[in-house]
């Protein structure tokens, strides 16, 4: 019997041959990380529980800060500081609060690598399956016995497969791909489970566009998304890590999935997620025309150079709509300084779109603000519960949909850019 | 947590809407909303359980030392803050039960050794067959076997009992308690 991509990683980093769905078992732990958000706790937890020795290798740790960055709260300005003492005092490497988000960082920095396991205290972190890489949020207890130990106990998951058939037409995006895939699953579609996607407009995404789509397995309540890296995913990652990052062993032909779901994009419209939940999901022209308040680009599912380039193309030699606020936050420093050598913050700046520096922006409490009651907001983030982004009504879209409805000043659907 | 209890009896608080539905999907927002992401005293967190769940607001005042809770489906969903587990202990819930859990949810309430159960099943018997479950009545929940008696009138319901690491982990306290007892040089081979 063959196996899925989860339970060759897993078997591969137990010790063992091959793992079955359901088995509880010990894994190695490649990267264990933990962000400001969590990250406190995690350093308490240490110097409770393993003040002898807090860490079992400081070069697979790290901490990154994405949340509130710099800390606009004296809170959370000394728990950052709690986690630099202790990375000072153990030299661990810390990606402050300049850096951007930390899943991204990770990638960017060659550190979540096919094949291989990532941890930190984001619930998103499992967007590293867009490389590959069996990356899991977890809480901060859990982070802190992976700092001091490297290992953690882990319930091998079953698999999904989902089939994607058709190709992505403009002004569809991989934003809308991801959004229709929830919408078809719902919230608890892939509770527990892991998925693994196939399909021709699969393999075509480049890696933002793959970040896009596994991002939002969570908000399936999956544990992971995966793609199979392609040639270009690996040149890139060879290029970061500074080594040649060779195929990681896939899923094989007779792997056994809990079920198969295909989801059939021919002919997919932009879609938006209504708000209170992601998986609320219908075309944007169903709610075209409602008043728009504000809009927000950025978010580890659209924080990309191509996410901001698609926004600028929008806005290129327009403004904004009287009265809405639009806010763009890169994910990371990188991004931002893309965005400075190709002249997009430039076109955004006079377009009016603030922009922030890098960080988790509009999902984190309030880096860039946040939403007051009664208001109307596009936002190209990952989630719109209740009170998330503040007490106003979140639309959930793709940065084309967020960037049209910014210039009309109502929710939109984008046109086909030629 | 100092009690490790494998049978636990108290007063349940069923979350349902306005409707009287049991709610699904309540996400960590709800249980513990980010504007208070930067308490680490798990003293404090209590004040804010619940707080952003529509209907209830109150439940820190209202509720008392020994409740139990029980939800509907994906209970936990979003983030992987802890606070969301830890604020049930600080008010000194001893048990949460639900249809199903988020991933991470499950994961943190686990290591906390706070034990929760899922219950399939147990909140359509609620909604379709009340009062079987009412807010306010008792329940008597054995982890190791998965049964959930309800007291008053007697009915009882299967539950998924615990897997082996769970109750490992509860028994301990915690899994720091759970790792330090694992002697061997490779904890995996005690898995």
């Amino acid at each position: 019997m063959g196996n899925t991509v989860i339970e060759k990683i897993i078997a591969a980093h137990s010790g063992r041959g091959a793992v079955e769905p359901g088995e509880i078992v010990w894994i190695e732990l490649d990267i264990r990380s933990a962000r400001d958000f969590g990250g406190a706790n995690v350093v308490g937890h240490l110097q409770r529980r393993f003040r002898e020795a807090p860490l079992a290798d400081r070069g697979r740790t790290a901490f990154t800060f994405d949340c509130v960055v710099p800390a606009n709260t004296i809170p959370y300005a000394e728990n950052q500081h709690i986690c630099r003492r202790f990375a000072r005092q153990h030299g661990v490497r810390l990606f402050d609060v300049d850096a951007g988000i930390g899943s991204h960082v990770l990638v960017e920095q060659g550190m979540a690598l096919p094949g291989t396991t990532v941890v930190g205290t984001d619930s998103h972190l499992n967007l590293l399956g867009a490389v590959g890489c069996f990356g899991q949020g977890m809480g901060d207890a859990d982070i802190a016995f992976g700092f001091a130990t490297g290992r953690t106990w882990f319930e091998v998951p079953e698999t999904i497969r989902i089939d994607v058939r058709g190709e992505l037409a403009p002004p569809a995006t991989a934003r809308d791909l991801t959004l229709a895939m929830v919408g078809q699953l719902g919230s608890k579609g892939a509770l527990g489970q892991a998925v693994e996607l196939y399909g021709p407009a699969v393999d075509r995404l480049n890696l933002a566009e793959r970040i896009t789509v596994c991002s939002m397995a969570t908000e399936m309540g999956a544990i992971i998304a995966f793609i199979r890296p392609d040639e270009e995913v690996l040149r890139l990652l060879s290029r970061r890590a500074g080594r040649s990052i060779e195929p990681m062993p896939w899923a094989d032909p007779d792997a056994r999935y809990a079920r198969t779901e295909v989801l059939d994009i021919c002919g997919l419209e932009p879609m938006v997620a209504l708000p209170g939940s992601p998986a609320n999901v219908v075309p944007v022209r169903e709610v075209a025309g409602t008043e728009v308040d504000s809009v927000f680009v950025g978010s580890c599912t659209n924080g990309r150079l191509h996410d901001f380039t698609q926004l600028a193309d929008v806005l290129q030699g327009k403004r904004v709509a009287a009265g809405v606020m639009a806010k763009a936050v890169p994910a990371t420093r990188e991004v931002m300084s893309a965005m400075l050598e190709q002249g997009l913050v430039d076109t955004l700046h006079a377009a009016g779109v603030i922009v922030s520096n890098a960080g988790c922006g509009g999902c984190a409490s309030g880096q860039i603000g946040m939403t007051g009651k009664g208001e109307v907001q596009v936002s190209t983030s990952n989630r719109n519960f209740r009170g998330k982004q503040g007490m106003g009504e979140t639309y959930l879209a793709s940065p084309l949909t967020a960037a049209a409805s910014a210039v009309a000043g109502r929710i939109t659907v984008p046109e086909v850019i030629t | 947590m100092t009690g490790n209890a494998t049978v636990i009896e108290g007063r349940v608080w069923v979350l349902r809407d306005e409707q009287g539905a049991i709610i699904d999907d309540i996400d960590t927002d709800m249980i513990f909303h980010n504007a208070h992401l930067a308490v680490t005293d798990l003293a404090q967190m209590g004040q804010y359980a619940l707080g952003n769940l529509a209907g209830h607001e109150d439940f820190p005042s209202r509720a008392q030392p020994g409740d139990l809770i029980l939800a509907g489906r994906n209970f936990g969903a979003g983030s992987s803050r802890q606070q969301a587990v830890d604020c049930f202990v600080s008010l000194g819930c001893t048990l949460l039960l639900a249809e199903s859990f988020g991933a991470i949810y499950k994961r943190n309430a686990i290591n906390a050794g706070f034990p929760i159960m899922q219950a399939q099943g147990l909140t359509r018997i609620c909604d379709h067959d009340s009062p079987l479950v009412g807010s306010g009545d008792m329940l008597r929940v054995d982890l190791s076997s998965g049964e959930v008696t309800h007291l008053s009138s007697g009915k009882q319901h299967r539950a998924c009992p615990m897997s082996q690491v769970q109750l490992d982990i509860y028994r301990a306290g915690s899994l720091f308690a759970y790792g330090a007892q694992l002697s061997a040089p490779d904890p995996r081979t005690l898995a």
